[in-house]
This record gives C-alpha cells, structure tokens and sequence, in this order.
C-alpha cells in the first residue's frame, strides 16, 4: 500500500534530529526527504495521468497531509505540491500546462504561493497591480518560497500569474517564522514580465483556496493528535506524588478534552475533501466547509497546542523534547490562508450573515 | 463514512419524500422534543402518529419483526436519509425515550425471549412508557454504590430504598430498576436490573420542582415493594452489566447532531429577521463569528456521527470515537442557547417564547434544561475521566475500598 511505504519513509527520516537541523540550520527544507517523497509520487498526487500524474483526489492529498502533520516532516506540501498544481490544472491554458505540470508531477520544479493578499487581505504596503501584462507592488507573505522556480501570485484584481523566479525586476527577500521548517518570503515587484494564467473565475479562486485551506487543515490535525499521544504518553510515565501525573484528575481532564474536541474536526475536514471533490460545480458548500474545516480546526489546534505543552510540564517548555515544533506547526497553519476570524466571517458572507 | 447514495438508496429517499407529502397535513404538530422538557402522557396523536412510523419503518426500523419492530438491517445511510428527510419537512421523527431509546436495546441484547415479546412491542409504539430507576441521594456518580435493596421472598424480592432524579416517574407505567439483589456480593456484582410496574404496592412518587419550572423528575420511594423474580432482566447479579448497556445508549439519545442543527437553524433565521436599530442581527460581527464557529462545531458533530455509524455498521467496536458524543454534544446545545439569548439582547431573558420574535423560541428553557443534561446521564467530569481512563487508556485513580 502506497499509504505504508509512505509512512515508513516519513517514520524512517524524520527524526527530532532532522527536524532540529532545519528549523535551525540554513537549509530551508530536508532535500534529501524531499526527493525520495517525490520518488513515492507524493507530488503526482492531483496531477492528471496525462501529465504524469496519478490523478487522486483532495481526499488522499488530506491523507498524505495529516501524516505530515503527525511528523512535523521538515518539508514544503500544501504550496508546491496541492495549490500550485491545482491552480494551472484550472486556471492555466494547454500550453502553460503542458510546460509546468509534468515537471511538478516529478519533482523537479517548485513553485511557491502569493496568495496571501487574496486569502488573508493585503495589509499596509502589500499587494499587486497588474498593467499590460506586468506586475509592480508586494505579496508579503509567500508560501513554499524556498529554492523554488516560479510563484503564482494573484494581483489585487484577482488576476493570477506565474512568474518565473528569476524574473528582471523580481526581489526576493527570505524571512523566517516561527516554523523553522516553513520559511517564507516576501516579493517585491518592480514592472515583472507574468505569464497570466487566464482561465481564472471566482468559483476556481474558491476551489484553489478551499484546497489550500482543507490541507492546511489535516496537517494541524496530525500535529493535534500526535501532541495528544505525546501528552498522554508523558503522563502515564512521569511521576510525582508517588503516581503517575496522569492518574490524577486534571491531567486526565486535559487529556481528555483535547482528545475530545479533536475528534469530530478529523470528520469535518474528511467532509470538506469530500466535498470538494464531489461536486466541482457546486461550490457553495464545499467552500464553506473548508472554510470551517479549516477555522475549527485552527481553534482547537490551538487549545490542544497550549494543553498539550501544559501536560509536559516544564519539559514540555524546553527545546530538549522537541514538542515545540508541533505547537509552531499548529501555529503557522493557524495564521495561513485565512485565520479563523477571517475564514468564519468569510462563511457569515457566503450565508447571508455579512 | 460512506456518503455517496447507492440507486437503491435514491429510490428510498422518493420514497420518504412521498411518505412524508401525503402526511404532511395530518402529522401531529407536537415534536418528540416537547416531551422531554416537559414530560407528559403521550397525546393520541403522536401515538397514532409513532404507530405509523413503526410500521412504515421511520421508528424503530431495525428492531427484529418478531418484537414488533421493521426488522431492516442497520443502514448508516438509510437511518440518515430518514433523519434528514423529516427534519427538512419539519415533521416529528420517531419518538426517543427512555423506554424507546434506552430499554428496549437493552432488552434486544439482554432480555429474555419472553422479557422481549411482552415488552418491546408496546413500548416503541408509545403504548407503554418507562422510567428509569437509577440515581439515589447517595449514588449519583458512583451509581454502583447504590442501596436500593430487594430482600428474597419466595419467588418474589422485595424492595426497599429509595431512587432520585426519575424523569417521568409521575406519569409513566413501568420502571427499570438497579437493586441490590445479592448483599453477600461485591460492589459490582451484587446488582440486578429489573422492570416491573409503577402501581405495584408500596411505591410512592414525589415529583421535584427543576430549576426550568417544570416539574420533570422525582424522587421515588419503596417500601416493601413485591417484584416477582421473573422481573430480573440479564441474570441476577448482572445489573451492572447491564445497566451499562443502557448507560451507553443514553449517551447515544442525549447528543444527537440534528437536534444542534435544528438550534442552528433558528440561530440562522433569528440573526437574518431580528433587527437592532434598523440593523439586522448579523451585522454584530461577534454574534456572527460565534454563530459560525458554532456551525463549525455542529457540522463536525454531524459528520462525525456519520463515521461513527459506519463504524458500527462494520463491526468495529465502541471506541474513543462514541466517547466523546455526549461531552461534546451537550455542550454545543448548551452554547447554542446562550447565543440565543444573547443575540434576543433584554428580551432573552423572557420566559414563555416571544411570539413577536422570528422562530419565537424558549431559549432560556433549553438553556437550564441543556444545562441539566451536561449535568445528567454522566457529568461531564465523569464523561472526561471515561474518556481518558477507558478511551486514552490512562491510570485510573487510587480507590479507597472498604472490604471489596
């Protein structure tokens, strides 16, 4: 089954270790890792057979992400290997498709996602224009932006394009957050040559970002539940007072609610790909579950992030157990692409509450 | 979860609609709901109504022929194509109940042939209502502590003691019943579960007033009450067994996702027609945001409970999964009330419904009364100690035990 080799690899080479070495190191992502992921075809995923992909759907894209999540895998996915490929299948012509989505099916480009304008708002001093073809301004946030080839970027006319990495007048600037295995960086534009990708409609848009959105989602679920084993597991081996801590009421407590509340968003955001892929022509719903797949998904992340830490104890603060790469995973994917507020009062518009 | 209709089940969806269109003049107006906040007899209506859905298999639809029942095999998607049909049309589903709901599964997995045949029949076609004899004033949590005793005489026991918190108890005919049956037994093993009927001699009923107004449990008393020991439902000493049983199918009847959606639903309507300053409701983006994040949380409920019945249907058994519904349940309803009331500004503080307001609701009823089920059925302390003891397999706590 592709679903154990795949685990195994994951099991086998992500390691604390290897999770420390990039959040701390200069490498933006674990290369290596990366190419044997690809060797198992976890880029081909959405791809059509035609261009060299498996032709899958989101629901085994959320599959793939949750074992991500569950690991921290020091490595770039819901921008390069769901939002981009998805983005050209649906808004790219023959010929841009031609050209990028085999390469992305093997691995042997990247492109990383300005979306955040569109997805989140453009804050002070960001966004883009675009005027005959080329774009001027920022895109302040760029997901998956390390050693990557090209960016789809959206204008603030909800216009898309790709622009090649090592465009004239294209300035990229690297930052890191509090995920050191999720660098991003910031563009800035002065008269860039796009490439436009024309078949681009509101609905698509919405597609794009759901998908986006829905993965981001499974990850922070693995990352929830893995710091839920984790918690659990420290409690029953850690003692004080004579006992197991987690013999004792509050811990079991704090246990139990996060296992509790992580329970049913696992159902909703298995719905959202479902959704997603059931019915391309209805969006309405499966736009609005990923919007709130994701946004409940995002609060209890939260609570279980902070709750989980809690149950370690002062152990759980220090670097030495690693737990903090969970909790900055949670925490990054809470901030992408929409965070709960602005994912709830997106779904408040779209039912006629905004 | 399997969510794609098969043709068969396409055809058995026209086939609710149908159902539903040629009754949708004569079903009772009366929800299942109304009898839980306020227990009362059933009406004529809702009986005739509860036979009908017996027999067309909209109630009780896998309960073996034999017993009265449909006797359909258990389908996820069917029992979620009937909810949802009748809950789109607006027409009351299938009564719940403790006898309904909570005793006649136990009897399908405990009773005798007997035990089944006399008792499930009446009892899902509304004909015959129960209580639950079970909480006392000194086992509540630690319901196994219980002291009601049944002392053998002849081929009867009779019984003493006392029961607290019997919803119902005024009004219905029959009780469930935890006794202790063996005193020279430990804790666990010396209870027995029995039925038998309400006007037996020497039991006596006094209703308590519930902070809802409504006078909807009671306090039960037996003094040297005769019980032929044909009553024992499970084998004696096995009460706790099988009280468990029924335990866990309370757990299943008190968080039901379409009922949070239905509080939804209202929410929904209530912020789109209800105005404040000429504005309407909605553009308060504070209640929306957490009208929202509740629909979040229901529909999660609703597809979880999805999974869950697949899960039952393919043989896995209970897990951490069913664990969580009734922590997790009852205090979406709970949350969803108070946003009700929130969103009504001064007039959510009324107490009989709001006629002049959109889908004029007793929200502040549901409030105390959900509140009530946070509390009943298993605290929601009990529910987390269950969950992390039975279902993430952590240490349970020291007892003290005196003797066993």
């Amino acid at each position: 089954m592709i679903q154990d080799s795949f685990r195994g690899l994951l099991d086998r080479n992500v390691t604390l270790e290897s999770i420390r070495r990039i959040s701390t190191g200069n490498e933006p992502f674990d290369a290596a890792l990366w190419q044997e992921l690809v060797g198992l075809g976890m880029t081909a995923l959405l791809i059509p057979e035609q261009y060299g992909g498996a032709a899958l759907g989101l629901i085994e894209a959320v599959v793939v992400a949750e074992e991500l999540g569950k690991r921290a895998a020091p490595v770039p996915y819901a921008g390069t290997a769901v939002v981009a490929p998805l983005a050209i299948m649906l808004m790219a012509d023959e010929t841009q498709k031609s050209e990028w989505l085999p390469k992305l099916a093997d691995g042997t480009v990247r492109i990383g996602i300005a979306l955040s304008e569109l997805a989140s708002g453009a804050r002070r001093g960001s966004g883009l224009i675009a005027e005959n073809g080329s774009l001027t301004g920022t895109a302040s946030f760029v997901v998956d932006a390390a050693d990557v080839d090209a960016f789809i970027v959206a204008d603030s006319q909800q216009g898309f394009h790709l622009v090649s990495a090592d465009s004239i007048g294209l300035e990229i600037t690297h930052f890191s957050t509090i995920d050191g295995t999720r660098p991003i960086a910031e563009l800035k534009f002065q008269n860039v040559q796009a490439s436009g990708l024309r078949q681009t409609t509101p609905d698509k848009i919405d597609r794009v970002l759901s998908a986006g959105r829905i993965v981001l989602a499974a990850e922070s679920f693995g990352a929830g539940e893995e710091m839920l084993r984790q918690a659990v597991a420290y409690a029953k081996e850690r003692k004080q007072f004579d006992r197991a801590i987690g013999s004792f009421q509050a811990v079991k407590h704090m246990c139990a609610e996060m296992a509790a509340e992580l329970q049913p968003c696992q159902a909703l955001i298995l719905y959202a790909a479902y959704a997603f892929g059931a019915n391309a022509d209805d969006t309405d719903d499966a736009v609005l579950s990923a919007l709130l797949a994701k946004s409940q998904m995002d609060d209890v992340g939260r609570f279980v992030a902070r709750t989980a830490t809690e149950v370690h104890g002062g152990m759980g603060y220090t670097d030495l157990m690693g737990l903090h790469f969970w909790f900055k995973r949670i925490g990054f994917n809470r901030a992408t692409w929409g965070a709960p507020e602005k994912l709830r009062a997106d779904a408040a518009r779209l039912q006629g509450l905004g | 979860m399997d969510l794609n209709d098969r043709p068969e089940h396409n055809a058995f969806r026209q086939e609710v609609r149908q159902f539903l269109d040629a009754h949708k003049d004569t079903a009772p107006s009366e929800t299942a709901h109304s009898y839980r906040l306020l227990p009362r007899p059933y009406s004529d209506a809702i009986k005739a109504w509860q036979k009908l859905l017996v027999e067309k298999g909209y109630a009780s639809r896998t309960v073996p022929k034999a017993y009265g029942g449909y006797g359909a095999e258990p389908d996820i998607l069917e029992n979620r194509i009937i909810a949802d049909e009748f809950f789109a049309a607006g027409m009351p589903q299938g009564l719940y109940s403790q006898g309904i709901s909570m005793l006649v599964p136990t009897l399908l997995e405990h009773g005798t042939e007997e035990q089944k045949k006399t008792w499930i029949g009446p009892t899902i076609r509304g004909d015959i209502m129960w209580c639950q004899g079970y909480s006392e004033p000194n086992s509540g949590s630690d319901l196994a502590s219980l002291q009601t005793n049944a002392i053998e005489d002849g081929d009867d026991f009779l019984i003493n003691g006392s029961k607290i918190w019997t919803s119902s108890a005024h009004i219905t005919p029959m009780i469930f019943c935890l006794v202790r049956t063996e005193p020279d037994a430990s804790k666990y093993q010396g209870i027995s579960y029995l039925i038998f009927p309400m006007d037996t001699p020497g039991i006596d009923v006094r209703p308590l007033q519930t902070m809802t107004g409504h006078p909807s449990f009671n306090e039960v008393f037996f003094t040297d009450v005769r019980v032929p020991k044909s009553a024992v439902v499970g084998g004696r000493g096995n009460g706790w067994k099988v009280a468990n049983s029924t335990l866990k199918h309370e757990r299943g009847m008190l968080s039901n996702a379409n009922g949070s959606l239905e509080r939804l639903n209202k929410i929904s309507s209530l912020l789109k027609k209800e105005t404040l300053n000429g504005c309407p409701l909605w553009e308060n983006k504070n209640l929306t945001d957490r009208f929202v994040s509740l629909q979040a949380r229901v529909q999660g409920m609703r597809f979880h409970e999805m999974r869950l019945l697949t899960r039952t249907k393919n043989g896995k058994p209970p897990g951490l999964g069913d664990m969580v519904c009734k922590l997790l349940g009852c205090e979406l309803n709970h949350q969803l009330d108070a946003l009700a009331i929130d969103a009504l500004g001064e007039i959510g503080v009324l107490y009989d419904g709001i006629p002049s307001v959109a889908e004029d609701g007793i929200w502040q009823q549901w409030y105390m009364y959900d509140l009530g089920l946070i509390i009943g059925g298993g605290t929601a302390q009990i529910q987390k100690n269950i969950i992390a003891e039975r279902g993430l397999d952590m240490p349970r706590e020291p007892r003290v035990q005196k003797g066993s």
